[in-house]
């Protein structure tokens, strides 16, 4: 059998302490600690680089970091399958030939067990998370044919039928239109009923701030975490962003947006 | 001449039915082998790895090793280059596909420095490189069928694993699957599958086994799993296609079956962008 790990249900879901991740000798991350309780939801902020994909691969146990020591309920990631690591729209090749209820079994290759084919009941399965994200009619698409909301649902049921406890979304929103974003955002919030933990990597400070419970900004270091309001501090911004953010009249300046070079600037009040 | 006996005369020659057989043993195994080349951008590996097992072949054929004997040199220089390029690949200080580059060519270099020792030179030489399906004996076939069905097993055996591991490589380690050693599985399929044809279309052709039916396949299927189907009748017809040209007309055996397996290619592909527009 592929491995399964009991979880020590006292401990948190994630514990961090001083994780350092190295790419070619220059640091990605550097001492980031925190941690974790079931059912939280946290958008994690930061500039380009700033290392968000490389924390969230870390935490799925993929990559290994340089120094510091990440336990999932107790134990290292590598032999969890309860984490779910969804990709950017951008890393995955969208004309592989499967359809979308392909695509969200394979999120059940490791509960199948080497050699196993799915049965009726892993069907249910995937029938019950494309529900979930109101992807039922099209299963039997081809990915090719979706539009960005509906790939990036379909991920979200692909860990749903992972029986995901810990899901970490790589900009799930970037690049989306608004209702899609929209509908996307209101998924994540009714995850922590089924008690699944959500990270979500963001540019976007407005949406962080308006549907997260927690903020993380992080540009290599860890910058600050905690409920928006104490978070999104122009000072705490300022050392996430750095020179690149510029200052506008008012208390509260975010800089937002999808690219390096051009961000927005938007009013949060 | 009536169609029907067009049709069974080249057949009435025990060579042609050997011929045939293998054509089709060797198209299915390349075919579904080969999907993964495709999906998985290793065309070039595929490439390389045919012409890297021409050196241990040839030792062989200079040891006087008959053509039976011939596929297990084939077998082993196939199955080491694959987990060596595979290795060497993830290592190399140079860019992979450079690196894989240096090998191929030095290899085949090696193989046909190895062969031109021998008197009958360019014949023997001919057949390695393209083919020589019509001398293939009865026993050469029965390896074949073993083999290729091995490899066909193996593939159906682990189907999920190499969709998942194909389509999102992360998804594969998060899900704890065995990332490593199915990526080696992989390489030996493919090496088996090179070892396999090696009789039937020669080292320098072999690609086309490997990526041309599946291409074509991946034009017209939305899942992987009718990718593999079509894909094999697509090299099973463009086997037995290529071989009845052949016979008519005289053409090599092996670059017939190519050609038929590239023409049906383009129509595909024609068609795909006729329908378009």
């Amino acid at each position: 059998m592929y491995p399964h790990i009991s979880h020590l249900e006292d401990k948190p879901i994630l514990d961090i302490r001083g994780l350092s991740v190295r790419y070619n000798g220059r640091a990605a991350l550097d001492g980031v600690t925190f941690h974790l309780h079931p059912g939280e939801r946290v958008a994690v902020v930061g500039p380009n680089g700033a290392g968000k994909s490389t924390l969230f691969k870390v935490i799925a146990g993929v990559l290994a970091p340089a120094a510091g020591e990440v336990t999932v309920y107790g134990s290292k990631p590598g032999k969890h399958v309860c984490i779910a690591y969804i990709p950017q729209r951008s890393q995955v090749d969208w004309n592989f030939p499967v359809t979308v209820a392909d695509v969200v079994m394979m999120g059940r290759s490791a509960k199948l067990g080497p050699v196993g084919w799915p049965k009726k009941h892993d069907w249910d399965d995937v029938a019950v998370a494309l529900e979930t994200v109101a992807l039922s009619e099209l299963a039997d698409r081809r990915i090719s044919e979706l539009t960005g909301g509906q790939q990036q649902r379909m991920f979200i049921a692909r860990a749903l039928a992972q029986e995901a406890e810990l899901m970490l979304l790589d900009e799930p929103l970037t690049g989306l239109d608004t209702p899609s974003q929209e509908a996307i955002l209101s998924l994540l919030q009714r995850l922590p009923e089924q008690g699944v933990t959500v990270m979500v990597a963001t540019h976007d400070l407005e949406q962080a701030a308006n549907h997260f419970d927690r903020i993380m900004l992080l540009n290599q270091r860890m910058v600050a975490l905690g409920t928006p309001t104490s978070v999104l501090s122009r000072e705490n911004l300022m050392r996430a962003y750095g020179g690149r953010m510029q200052s506008v009249a008012g208390e509260h300046i975010l800089s937002a947006g999808g690219h390096e070079e051009e961000m927005e600037h938007r009013d949060l009040a | 001449m009536t169609w029907l006996s067009w049709l069974t005369e080249p057949l009435a020659y025990g060579f042609m039915q050997r011929g045939m057989v293998a054509v089709v043993v060797v198209g299915v195994v390349c075919a579904v082998v080969g999907t993964f080349v495709v999906l998985r951008g290793m065309a070039f590996f595929g490439d390389a790895l045919a012409h890297t097992i021409l050196p241990g072949v040839a030792l062989g054929y200079l040891l006087g090793a008959g053509r039976e004997a011939l596929f297990w040199w084939a077998l082993a220089t196939s199955v080491v280059a694959a987990l060596g390029i595979g290795a060497i690949s993830r290592h190399a200080r140079v860019r992979e596909d450079t690196a894989i580059g240096i090998i191929f060519a030095g290899m085949f270099a090696l193989g046909i420095a190895l062969i031109s020792t021998a008197r009958s030179y360019a014949v023997d030489l001919s057949h390695f490189l393209f083919g020589d399906v019509l001398g293939v004996t009865a026993q050469s076939l029965v390896l074949m069928l073993v083999f290729g069905a091995g490899a066909l097993l193996t593939v159906a055996a682990l189907f999920k694993e190499f969709m998942t591991l194909s389509f999102d490589p992360i998804l594969a380690a998060t899900l704890r699957l065995p990332v490593g050693l199915l990526n080696n599985v992989l390489l030996v399929l493919i090496a088996v599958a090179v070892a396999v044809s090696m009789q039937t279309v020669g080292v320098a052709l072999m690609v086309a086994m490997l990526i041309t039916p599946a291409a074509t396949a991946y034009l017209l299927t939305r899942r992987l799993a009718t990718m593999m189907i079509v894909s094999g009748c697509l090299a099973a017809a463009s086997g037995i296609a290529g071989l009845f040209a052949s016979y008519y007309w005289s053409i090599a055996s092996g670059p017939a079956v190519v050609l038929v397996a590239t023409c049906l290619f383009l129509a595909v592909l024609a068609s795909k962008r006729l329908r378009r527009s």
